[in-house]
């Protein structure tokens, strides 16, 4: 008997030793994805894969997907169009990934639109605007809050009509993505009857803004939509700040690339106050869902190792979300099959870390949540600040709203 | 929209906004101009300087102009280094040493690029000073003060320059090796050390230059490639080698292009320096005062 029993205990020691090996044997689910790490988008895409990382830890912490860890399969396209129809192919082909996430911004995406829709595959997409609206494919869910198209432009004449704009000044970059925002600006303009005073398009390069901004204020506008980059968005504000801009202008910003980035933020420090621009995340208490201050916490450690945007506001969280997603849908239809996920992404709301995410028709937002929101009582030179809220209070969307306008733009500057 | 009142703030504007792109050019119209050297990295020298002057400003509150000096000497250095290894690699060896001297200087150009990204960061960088965003008020009319801080300094700059290349020593035996080098030579001076110096000293001259483009917009890596066209435009048309040519030629651009984005539309400026360009060199092709 004894040695039965111990023969019995030792072949199910031997089973339980097998399944277990079995199950660590599983290979991994592999999200693959390439991700600007070096070049203009750079700053942008670190920010983003460590949020993306941070979902990966805290999902493989919990035991993984469908029982097997999550493995990211990450490449540096440089931040060009033309690095990520390449890496992308080899990601489905040679490293033969599970799931496939888009790199930050539209540039890097655009091109791979085309691939992902003939072979049918699943894209989460990571902050492009409108790359899937001449494409059409129906298995791309961009995670960025963006919405229909014309919201951008839409939310911010709402706040500038009642707060009195009766017309309109446009100061656009000359760049597909400034120019996208000045195009719906314009439409929205005219839906609205609201004449357009000054529409100026300034080239890349422009050294000194003095000049236009003398132009722009002689125009003597109500409302000014400005839709800049990073390096003119600093040279904008501080003309503005010297020559002056007058003040019939009730309301100014809307579409300022950069002022979302802590170290430009720091840069600008004063100037920035009364400036109302779009942003995606900010910590105003109505932006605080389920889970979003631990993965600050954790994003604030690990931002530093990183060399990274230590607030990682605009990107980082919808990064994380992203990867919620994913979670909550291959759960749910406890698959991978890629025709499954896309099914219930589109058919159901997401609980995320930057709030409830539902899909319209064309895989973006069905409601827009760009905010809005107008800078206050910013010093110079400390990033901290920009950590506790008060900072840039919400004006828009209504739900997610933490004060009212400050109007006209001069007043709002003290 | 045209207003007198425009029209004359976009002309003063122009005249400071010409003076600051001769500061950045003056060093050029010595190095391209007087010696010949395709130097197409002297805007990233410039940007390099500029982000010398953050250092010094962001760790030690230095004011920018005072750290424009302190770095002088160091690029007087570092001008006299690059000329002995472009001499040494490419000069030295004869005819075609125009041609492949673009390549090793634009080789520069993107090392000290990448340097720059791997100390600083891909993000823009600026300096505090207290004429940093500040503004002169005559009336309704305002002009940003680090605009006439820029002014002042390139004016005091160029005209430093010229006065040395013209009344001292070395600065006549620099315009000597410009105009003949074999003559130089047979007089028993070295035209190489000579061309090294005066190298140093375009080089030197980028250290207040690199200031002033940091007081008057925020820096990042890659400006470099903004300039390339501006500095080179103002320098052919000035006529080469020539100092007052440059400022005057840089004037006449800032002007241009001030009026044409406060009356005409901004989209048109950067064809202005290159149309400017076309038809000085159509009436006087050998620039606006060169010889």
């Amino acid at each position: 008997m004894k040695r039965r029993t111990f023969l019995g205990g030792a072949m199910a020691v031997a089973v339980l030793g097998q399944g277990s090996s079995a199950l660590a044997q599983q290979p991994p689910i592999k999200i693959g994805m390439s991700m600007p790490q070096t070049g203009g988008l750079a700053g942008g895409g670190k920010a983003s894969l460590l949020g993306i990382e941070i979902w990966r830890d805290d999902i493989n912490a919990k035991g993984g997907l469908l029982g097997r860890k999550v493995e990211l399969v990450v490449y540096d396209d440089k931040s060009s169009a033309s690095e990520t129809p390449a890496i992308y192919a080899k990601l489905v082909d040679v490293d033969k990934v599970d799931l496939l996430f888009a790199p930050y911004a539209t540039v890097p995406t655009a091109p791979i639109m085309p691939f992902v829709k003939q072979r049918g595959l699943l894209l989460m997409g990571n902050f492009s605007f409108q790359v899937n609206s001449k494409v059409g494919h129906d298995m791309w869910f961009n995670n960025a809050p963006w919405g229909p198209a014309d919201s951008w432009a839409a939310s911010f004449l709402d706040l500038a009509q009642k707060a009195g704009g009766k017309n309109m000044a446009l100061l656009t970059a000359d760049q597909e993505f400034a120019q996208n925002l000045a195009l719906t600006a314009r439409d929205v303009a005219k839906k609205r009857n609201l004449p357009v005073v000054f529409d100026q398009v300034y080239p890349p390069n422009t050294v000194e803004f003095s000049s236009i901004i003398r132009a722009l204020k002689a125009a003597k506008p109500d409302i000014v939509y400005v839709a800049s980059y990073p390096p003119d968005s600093a040279g904008i504000l501080r003309a503005v700040n010297e020559i002056g801009i007058g003040d019939d202008v009730k309301i100014f910003g809307g579409g300022m690339v950069g002022l979302q980035f802590a170290a430009v933020m720091s840069n600008l420090g004063s100037l920035l106050n009364g400036v109302v621009n779009y942003n995606t995340w900010l910590p105003e208490k109505s932006m605080y869902f389920d889970g979003t201050k631990e993965f600050f916490d954790k994003y604030t450690k690990r931002a530093v190792e990183a060399k990274v945007d230590p607030l990682g506001y605009y990107l980082a969280p919808f990064g994380y979300a992203m990867g919620q997603m994913i979670e909550a849908a291959v759960n749910s239809t406890k698959s991978l099959d890629q025709k499954g996920i896309a099914k219930y992404l589109r058919e159901n709301e997401h609980k995320t870390i930057v709030g409830p995410i539902a899909f319209s028709a064309d895989g973006e937002r069905k409601e827009t949540a760009t905010l809005q929101a107008q800078f206050r009582g910013v010093k110079d030179k400390d990033i901290e600040q920009f950590r506790s809220p008060g900072k840039q209070v919400i004006l828009f969307p209504e739900k997610l709203k933490t004060g009212d306008l400050i109007s006209p733009f001069e007043a709002a500057r003290k | 929209m045209f207003s007198m009142d425009l029209l004359l703030g976009a002309v003063v504007l122009g005249v400071l906004l010409g003076c600051f792109y001769a500061a950045v050019s003056v060093g050029l119209s010595v190095s391209f101009g007087l010696l010949d050297v395709p130097h197409v990295a002297h805007p990233a020298f410039l940007v390099l300087a500029s982000y010398g002057v953050y250092q010094l400003n962001e760790s030690y509150d230095i004011d920018p102009l005072l750290a424009g000096l302190a770095i002088t000497p160091l690029f007087f250095l570092f001008g006299l280094l690059a000329y002995r290894v472009y001499y040494e690699t490419f000069e030295r060896r004869g005819s075609d040493a125009g041609v492949r001297g673009i390549a090793f200087f634009f080789g520069i150009a993107f090392i000290i690029e990448v340097l720059i990204i791997l100390q600083f960061g891909v993000d823009q960088r600026s300096v505090s000073a207290t004429y940093i965003g500040k503004s002169w008020r005559f009336g309704e009319f305002r002009i940003p003060i680090r605009q006439l801080v820029a002014f002042a300094v390139a004016l005091a700059l160029t005209v430093l320059l010229a006065v040395y290349l013209s009344k001292t020593f070395m600065g006549r035996a620099i315009r000597a090796v410009a105009q003949d080098e074999e003559a130089l030579r047979l007089m028993g001076a070295n035209p190489v050390r000579i061309k090294q110096f005066a190298f140093g000293i375009a080089t030197a001259v980028l250290g207040i230059a690199g200031a002033l483009l940091i007081i008057v917009a925020p820096v990042e890596p890659t400006l470099d490639r903004a300039y390339i066209g501006r500095t080179f435009c103002v320098v052919v048309m000035a006529g080469l080698g020539s100092i007052s040519g440059t400022l005057i030629a840089a004037i006449i651009l800032g002007v241009a292009e001030s009026i044409v984005l406060t009356l005409f539309g901004a989209s048109w400026a950067p064809a202005i320096s290159f149309a400017m360009l076309l038809g000085v060199l159509a009436v006087r092709p050998q620039g606006l005062l060169g010889r």
